[in-house]
């Protein structure tokens, strides 16, 4: 293991990785919506052997307090001990914690969802949104995957039927789309031996002690910014992180509109 | 251009009243106060102590713990005793804002614990947080590289705004908190919550940075009165 580790930073300082990759390539993205029947809205994302499926579901609830016009949007994150033998069963980990926060912060912050247009009666009824995000399988980068996957089962969910005199929802009829707005995209670029790189394997991330996810959306602005990990990043890198995440999530972008 | 006025008069680039004391938990091995405006914050350092639990301890170094938490008192609304998601990733965030700073590899073995008690908030919890976690760190003795000093900037309409204070978080355009080591340039905090350009990010990152670099003169400053004679 240290030896491989060894190895990593070594190819790190001269920019080369251990799958060929360049610094800013990511390994190939697959994209598939609808993959949940029972669900709103559902995508499956793969990362390489990286697997994530987020799932939306909605109800109807009353809207907070200092949002009584506003729909409500509840993400969630569970790292299953399917994914990794590194997950352990039992309540969110910080890890899962942190990603469900920064995923939620990129979509909440960009206005990627029209949150006025899921009001039903001001105060009282509201449209709630929840995502939901599960690891199916850990091999790097699951933030990225992750924000993928959400805004992905965003953009293809069906809303179900609210009958508002019998105050029920019908789930069989599902015909109108979310109002959708923007398409946030989370890039988290990570430094190895003081260069830095897009989409870490698992074995480049064990290495890493540093990154910064940047999340974007269409205009080219930064909606939400995270910087993990035990050590420090200077200005110069982090003004670096924002044009290789600026540059990638407008790929990633056009990737994610082929399939909306 | 119409002279631009803060809610509490402040000019964009000053901070809020700043106190800082050393030494303020006597059974700690480090302690330290911070208020930031009405943000107060309290932090106690225990360690370099044997590491609990157990099945966390490194060979090879240290292993730093960190622990937010906001008193029910502390807002308007109560808030509900216990860890909170948010509550854990600013616990997490802390944590990696401190440990770049501290020499780990010094104590292998051993658990260094920083408590964070919110105990008045309004605005700038986890930077105000930090500010006092650093100083502790130092109180209790523990090498360091350097100190972290910690502020929040935004975008209120034009300007570029240092340490949002009150109900400024409502109407910025971002809420950027930075985490900084003045003498090595280092940002080891950063988060964004907003909606701006990534040239208008870069100066409100610069503004917070430009806090960071007073509050750290205060910080030393405030080590000095405990520890110069």
């Amino acid at each position: 293991m240290i030896i491989q580790k060894q190895f990593i930073s070594g190819l790190a300082s001269r920019k080369m990785r251990i799958d060929k990759r360049g610094q800013d390539e990511f390994r190939d993205i697959t994209i598939e919506t609808g993959v949940i029947a029972k669900a709103e809205g559902s995508a499956r994302v793969k990362i390489g052997k990286t697997e994530v499926i987020a799932g939306v579901k909605m109800g109807v609830g009353t809207p907070f307090p200092d949002r009584p016009d506003e729909g409500v949007l509840m993400i969630g994150a569970e790292f299953s001990p399917i994914a990794s033998p590194d997950f352990e069963k039992g309540p969110p980990a910080e890890d899962a914690i942190e990603l469900a926060r920064v995923v939620d912060r990129g979509i909440r912050e960009s206005g990627a969802i029209d949150m006025k247009k899921l009001c039903i009666k001001e105060k009282e009824k509201t449209w709630m949104v929840f995502v939901d995000i599960h690891i199916l399988n850990h091999a790097g980068n699951l933030i990225d995957a992750a924000g993928l996957a959400s805004i992905a089962a965003l953009l293809t969910a069906k809303m179900p039927e609210y009958d508002e005199e019998a105050g029920t929802v019908s789930y069989e009829k599902k015909h109108k789309k979310l109002p959708m707005k923007f398409k946030p995209v989370p890039i988290t670029v990570f430094k190895m031996s003081d260069s830095l790189f897009l989409d870490p394997n698992l074995e480049e991330e064990d290495v890493t002690s540093v990154s910064l996810t940047v999340t974007t959306k269409d205009d080219g602005n930064i909606v939400a910014l995270q910087k993990g990990g035990s050590q420090s990043l200077s200005l110069e890198e982090i003004e670096k992180a924002f044009e290789l995440s600026l540059k990638k999530g407008a790929e990633i972008r056009k990737l994610l509109e082929k399939h909306i | 251009m119409k002279e631009f006025k803060r809610e509490d008069g402040r000019k964009v680039d000053e901070l809020r009243p700043v106190v800082i004391k050393v030494g303020v938990i006597e059974q700690a091995d480090g302690s330290a106060l911070v208020s930031m405006g009405k943000t107060t914050a309290i932090a106690a350092v225990y360690g370099p102590r044997s590491m609990h639990p157990k099945h966390k301890q490194v060979s090879d170094r240290a292993v730093l713990q960190t622990f937010y938490l906001m008193a029910p008192f502390s807002t308007n609304e109560r808030v509900r005793p216990g860890p909170s998601r948010r509550s854990q990733e600013i616990s997490k965030v802390t944590r990696e804002a401190l440990e770049p700073a501290v020499f780990l590899d010094e104590f292998p073995k051993t658990g260094i614990d920083v408590f964070i008690d919110i105990i008045q908030a309004d605005a700038g919890t986890r930077t105000a947080g930090i500010n006092a976690a650093s100083v502790a760190l130092a109180d209790a003795g523990i090498p360091m590289r350097d100190l972290v000093a910690a502020v929040a900037a935004g975008r209120i309409e034009e300007h570029f705004v240092l340490d949002l204070g009150g109900k400024e978080e409502e109407v910025t355009k971002c809420d950027i908190p930075v985490a900084y080591m003045p003498r090595k340039k280092q940002i080891t905090l950063l988060q964004m919550d907003g909606d701006l350009s990534p040239e208008e990010t870069k100066e409100v990152i610069k503004t917070a940075i430009k806090g960071c670099e007073i509050l750290y003169e205060k910080q030393k400053q405030a080590l000095r009165e405990k520890w110069v004679r």
